[in-house]
């Protein structure tokens, strides 16, 4: 968890319990209320009751109760309103904390905005518009969110990540992003702004958590519908039972009737549901993940497909020079030299690794006596580098087949051992570079993977969630077997060109999976597209930004299987919370449906098994219960339930047992415990 | 007393052992495989000829539903003339009168929704062609319109994607000549053979040992008595239906019978199973449904057996357990089997006076049509489970974290309301009616009144009544003087509703479902055969179910047990 993130990690500070409060009033207005059709009756239900309150007040009528029943019960209503939009708007004040952390990284700064002929004028960051060229220089802050055109820099993110090493973007290639509210630590570049004012990721996902353009997702849309359908049940039982108690000679007092109703609807999910979907964006942000949308991060919880590069997720970095082997005798420090001398000029991270390795081995390479040297340098079409020394020396070291072509068209022979060895690395997922010497078979270096640790326990708990991990690596189909098999991924794609991933993911998709995926580079970008969750990183290029359905701040290639998490988690909160507020209803039947025919059916007596004191103290435990039950949620509604993968069945069977279960015997302790405290107080 | 429950147990294994091979023989006629009765596709061909309807036009569900309904309303205004009518009609040897509008009504609605509430008596209320084409006829075509119903749910359920669910008047009709023709000639046979009439002679006057003179209803009842049974219809020929020895004269033909209303409600959940080629699936099903009807089963028999306290308290023992109200040849273990049966089933027969059980046996027969999920009537007895299911899947797919999904197609806001309106018609008219009922009784006048016994035990009669048409039972609790407009039009209407909302919805759901894309099962996939969703399932409806008429039952049977403990 990054550092700006660890203060507003704490469930309720003060600052956001004031807000959060005063937002509970705002809330009270009926135009908002509605669109909260559970609580939208409760706040009728307490309406009525005022009125009935208020006329209690001047005209006593026995068969109503008494005035201070009639004004406890309208009071525990009101308060079980407010208790529901506290718990929506403390969701909202701790979304608009974290979103103001990340805010206060988007003040307004200078910029230098580059005008025709190369002048360069000074803006603010404000004033910019997408289209804009501006020039950042070191030590000044980035003011928009952009795409280097050109030079290259280092730059601290950390305001954003967290994150405090430094890194490098340039332009070209796929880290060419750059985010506003970040620090050009060195160097010069020249961005494009590829935002308007108020429409970076960041911007909107402020909007999301904030409530203002939150949007109910179709999942949150069908369980509405369902405690609407419910509410309406109810309805209908409190309406019919007005006529059934005539029948019975027991009118029923209309304080009874609406305490019963707001019992038996779903109120404890109907307060909590906007507070569940908020605090799960919420959970998302606090990951570092901007989601564009509620809806990308509950589809992430329905991933079937999860395809992830090789490199920097399953393995650290690149691959690594690990041995060498000699195949013809020569002196092992002589041939390592000439490994490493081969290796000069060569940039790639496996070049400097081999470098490394020969300076481990006890080989000094002094680099200015090899300046004037020729260098062969590495090309896709050649595949092998090399150098060729001032003494006349040839080295070359490249793909096995390469140099064997080499070898056999000096008319040498490549050796049984070298052809042995080559066999043995790939087949331990390694890679070989074969060396040759003026021509004549040398040895062999081993390139292998560096497994991250920990990964295979990562995707054996995916593998339970029921996710199928699919590797991409540029890697030949031996070696990528071989990894595949050791890190625990269901599948592969090797010698992957972007194309083979959009292929793969349209082929999953046809098959009616849900695939996510996570890229950086632009020719990511059609295959983000088509993910039906796609993650770019914030680093990656714009396109990619613009394809996905979020963004990485983190640039963590491992973050995908959060974000799959937390979207289950919030489906699972949702269910485990509508189950709970179901379940209670059975206790509350029974200290109510007594309590309303006692009067006139003492036999009803049997069903009083909690024995609770009175009929009043019986409805007005179960209304403060209800009311009660809410502001308790809370902390499970914003923490979410914990999410274990152990399979679709044992988790049902956990849920249901303890929110299933425990929503039936809970609720028969507390409104004893309710009713002893009531008794005790003699307020009833 | 031992015979009583070995005979129950024998039911059940001939349920068993019928119930399984005649559901897999269902689900080979709906999937047009080749079945022993093929040799009848000359006669289904000249009907369609006759009707100018082309089988095997395929249709998505809208265009299914509207020829259910068309069909439907054909056959209402078809019955309401006859009955109307009856006494200008041939076979009408004791010269009945024709009907009173609001009953000819009742009766036709009654009829055609299968449900047979009856607010006539079979001997003096209908012709025997009234009986005949009005009352078997229906019997026969209700009870194929719930079968092929369930068919076209079952193909929705089945198709990978596409909106097609086959065609309605197909399905209809092989569902009347496949499946329940065939055994009903078998049933009407045996039943013949133990002494159920079939003959078109009017009642006969006999002089009894004591010398009195009575006269004895008779008429084709045997064809009647098996297609009441096996479509779960439950209209009686005559007014006291099984319990008559004309339509019920033995204890072997009361094992007939009760065989016959359970194996076919039974055999179209296996059906289902093959049908989908999930197997464990029917079996999850079942066993909930198994489930639900034994846990109603077993109080019913032991309160019933255990006999009325009250009769207890005043020092008259009772070897034979309840037996007011039930017939001696049946027994109080057999009754109360019957009364549990008829009321999960929706068959509405009755052998025996539910208003004379014990207040707990008389909930659970309530309790019975209220959840309305433990077997239920022919085909329609899956689509009332299928709501359950769907509300059961999306609150248990939330609990594994996975967007909610049936049989790999996902479950939205649309298939939810539809479910949920389908769920809330129940109890809204069971309940609206009772309590309309309720309020029209307050300001009634006493003597005018519809009401044997005030109190508990009226309003169980209220309750009762309602529920039975509202889950299309057609039972009565009896002591209810029915016959009048209200009680006619009002149940009439609550009928209507509750047959055909509950077709249309999972119909509608089948059909959404049906052209979705298709998600192949993952590890974090909701099982749906498994037992715990089994258990989710079972929760759902008990729970749902109680909530909604816990308070109603309080007021009725149960106030009326914790009278009777005292």
């Amino acid at each position: 968890m990054s550092n700006h993130n660890k203060a507003a990690n704490k469930l309720f500070q003060k600052e956001l319990l004031k807000a959060a409060l005063i937002e509970s009033f705002v809330k009270l207005n009926p135009k908002v209320m509605v669109k909260n059709p559970v609580m939208f009756t409760v706040e009728i239900g307490t309406i009525v009751m005022i009125v009935i309150t208020v006329m209690l007040a001047f005209t006593p009528d026995a068969a109503q109760g008494s005035f201070l029943y009639n004004f406890l019960i309208t009071l525990i209503l009101f308060l079980t309103v407010l208790f529901a939009n506290f718990a929506e708007s403390i969701a909202e004040a701790r979304g608009k904390a974290q979103a103001d952390s990340l805010r206060k990284t988007r003040q307004d700064t200078p910029a230098n905005l580059l005008i025709n002929g190369g002048n360069i004028k000074i803006i603010m960051s404000s004033e910019l518009k997408k289209g804009d060229i501006i020039l950042v220089s070191e030590g000044e802050i980035i003011p928009s969110d952009g795409e280097i055109i050109e030079g290259i820099a280092t730059i601290d993110e950390s305001a954003i990540t967290g994150e405090s090493a430094p890194v490098i973007r340039e332009a070209g290639g796929d880290k060419s992003g750059v985010t506003g509210g970040t620090k050009v630590l060195s160097d010069k570049i020249k961005v494009l702004i590829s935002i308007e004012k108020g429409e970076s990721f960041l911007d909107k996902m402020i909007l999301l958590v904030e409530g203002a353009s939150r949007q109910k997702t179709p999942n949150e849309i069908a369980l509405i519908i369902l405690l609407s359908g419910l509410t309406m049940m109810f309805l209908i039982v409190t309406v019919a039972l007005e006529p059934f108690g005539r029948f019975s000679n027991t009118p029923i007092a209309i304080a009874s009737l609406v305490a019963l109703f707001v019992c038996l609807i779903p109120t404890t999910i109907g307060g909590l549901l906007s507070a569940i979907g908020i605090a799960g964006m919420d959970r998302a942000l606090r990951a570092n993940v901007i989601a564009k949308s509620g809806k990308a991060v509950e589809t992430a919880g329905d991933i079937d497909t999860l395809l992830l590069d090789k490199t920097g997720t399953i393995t650290i970095g690149n691959r690594k020079a690990t041995n060498f082997f000699i195949v013809n005798g020569m002196e092992e420090n002589v041939f390592i030299k000439y490994c490493a001398l081969s290796s000069l000029a060569d940039e790639t991270p496996e070049g400097k690794s081999i470098i490394e390795l020969a300076k481990k081995s006890g080989v000094e390479i002094n680099n200015i006596e090899h300046r004037d040297d020729h260098f062969f340098k590495f090309t896709a079409q050649t595949r092998m580098s090399g150098i060729d020394l001032k003494d006349g020396t040839i080295v070359r070291k490249g793909a096995f087949d390469v140099i064997k072509n080499l070898i056999e068209s000096k008319n040498e022979i490549v050796p049984e051992k070298m052809i042995s060895v080559v066999k043995k690395i790939a087949e331990d997922g390694g890679t070989p570079l074969a060396v040759t010497v003026n021509g004549k078979p040398a040895g062999v270096i081993q390139l292998e993977d560096i497994i991250k640790t920990g990964i295979q326990e990562r995707f054996h708990r995916l593998r339970k969630m029921g996710v199928k991990t699919v590797m991409v690596t540029g890697d030949n189909p031996l070696t990528a077997k071989f990894i595949a098999k050791i890190a625990g991924v269901d599948d592969f794609i090797a010698e992957a060109k972007p194309e083979d991933k959009m292929n793969y993911i349209i082929e999953e998709q046809r098959s009616g999976k849900l695939v996510a995926m996570m890229g950086d580079g632009t020719n990511d970008a059609p295959a983000l597209a088509q993910a039906d969750v796609g993650v770019s990183m914030n680093s990656g290029t714009q396109a990619a930004k613009e394809a996905g359905n979020m963004v990485d701040l983190d640039n963590d290639p491992t973050k995908l299987i959060e974000v799959v998490e937390i979207g289950k988690q919030l489906l699972i909160t949702r269910g485990a919370i509508t189950t709970f507020s179901i379940a209670n209803d059975v206790a509350k039947y029974f200290a109510i449906v007594p309590a309303l025919f006692i009067a006139s059916i003492p036999q009803l007596q049997a069903l009083n098994i909690m024995n609770l004191t009175s009929p009043q103290s019986a409805i007005l435990s179960a209304v403060i219960f209800n009311a009660i039950i809410i502001p308790m949620l809370v902390p499970l509604a914003l923490r979410g339930v914990v999410y274990k993968p152990v399979g679709a069945e044992k988790l049902l069977a956990g849920n249901l047992f303890k929110y299933g279960l425990g929503g039936i015997i809970v609720p028969f302790i507390a409104i004893k415990l309710i009713d002893v405290v009531l008794t005790v107080l003699h307020i009833v | 007393m031992n015979t009583e429950i070995l005979s129950v147990l024998f039911i059940f294994l001939l349920i068993f052992i019928l119930g399984i091979p005649f559901g897999k023989y269902i689900s080979k006629v709906f999937k047009n495989e080749k079945t022993l009765l093929d040799f009848l596709a000359p006669l289904e061909n000249l009907i369609f000829k006759f009707s100018g309807i082309d089988p095997d036009k395929e249709m998505d569900w809208k265009q299914n539903i509207k020829a259910m309904l068309t069909i439907n309303f054909i056959w209402f205004i078809w019955a309401i003339l006859v009955l109307s009518f009856q006494n200008l009609l041939f076979w009408n040897p004791d010269n009945i009168p024709g009907m009173e509008p609001t009953q000819a009504f009742n009766t036709a609605v009654s009829f055609m929704t299968n449900t047979n509430l009856q607010h006539y008596s079979g001997e003096t209320g209908v012709s025997y062609l009234s009986q005949l084409i009005v009352m078997c006829f229906l019997q026969f075509v209700s009870a194929g319109t719930g079968i092929a119903v369930a068919a076209l749910m079952f193909k929705g359920l089945a198709n990978k994607s596409g909106t097609n669910l086959g065609n309605f008047y197909n399905l209809m009709l092989k569902s009347c000549t496949r499946i329940l023709l065939p055994v009903s000639v078998v049933v009407a046979l045996i039943l013949m053979f133990n002494g159920i009439p079939m003959t078109f002679k009017g009642a006969e006057n006999i002089v009894t040992l004591q010398g009195d003179t009575v006269s004895v209803a008779r008429g084709p009842a045997a064809p009647m008595v098996g297609i009441k049974q096996l479509g779960t219809n439950g209209g009686g020929f005559f007014g006291t239906n099984s319990a008559h020895p004309f339509e019920n004269p033995n204890f072997f033909t009361n094992i007939i019978e009760l065989v016959s209303i359970l194996f076919i409600p039974v055999a179209m959940i296996i059906a289902l199973g093959y049908y989908l080629n999930r197997k464990k699936l029917s079996y999850m099903i079942f066993g909930v449904m198994l489930t639900g009807y034994v846990c109603f089963l077993i109080p019913a028999i032991y309160f019933e057996m255990n006999g009325n306290p009250e009769i207890d308290k005043m020092g008259i023992s009772q070897p034979l357990g309840n037996m007011e109200g039930k017939e001696v040849r049946f027994g109080s273990a057999s009754s109360a089997m019957w009364g549990v049966s008829t009321t999960v089933t929706s068959n509405g027969s009755v052998n025996s006076m539910h208003d004379s059980f014990t207040p707990i046996t008389g909930m659970i027969l309530m309790l019975g049509m209220q959840l309305n999920a433990f077997f239920g009537g022919v085909g329609v007895g899956f689509l009332n489970k299928f709501v359950f299911i769907i509300l059961a899947v999306f609150i248990s797919g939330l609990m594994v974290g996975r967007t909610p999904e049936f049989l790999g197609k996902k479950i939205e806001g649309k298939e939810i309301k539809i479910a949920i309106i389908v769920a809330l018609m129940h109890p809204l008219l069971i309940l609206s009616g009772t309590a309309i009922a309720a309020h029209i009784w307050l300001i009634t006048p006493i003597q005018d009144n519809f009401l044997n016994n005030p109190s508990y035990h009226g309003f169980s009669e209220m309750f009762y009544e309602f529920s039975s048409a509202a889950a299309n039972n057609g039972s009565g609790f009896e002591g209810l003087i029915d016959n009048t407009p209200f009680w006619n039009i009002s149940t009439g209407i609550v009928i209507l509703l509750g047959r055909f909302i509950p077709i249309i919805g999972p119909v509608a759901i089948a059909g959404l479902l049906s052209a979705k894309k298709f998600t192949p099962e993952s590890a974090g996939s909701l099982k749906i055969d498994s037992p715990i969703f089994g258990i989710v399932l079972l929760s759902t409806i008990v729970i749902l179910g109680a909530l909604l008429f816990f308070p109603g039952l309080a007021l009725g049977p149960v106030s009326e047990f914790f009278s009777m403990a005292k």
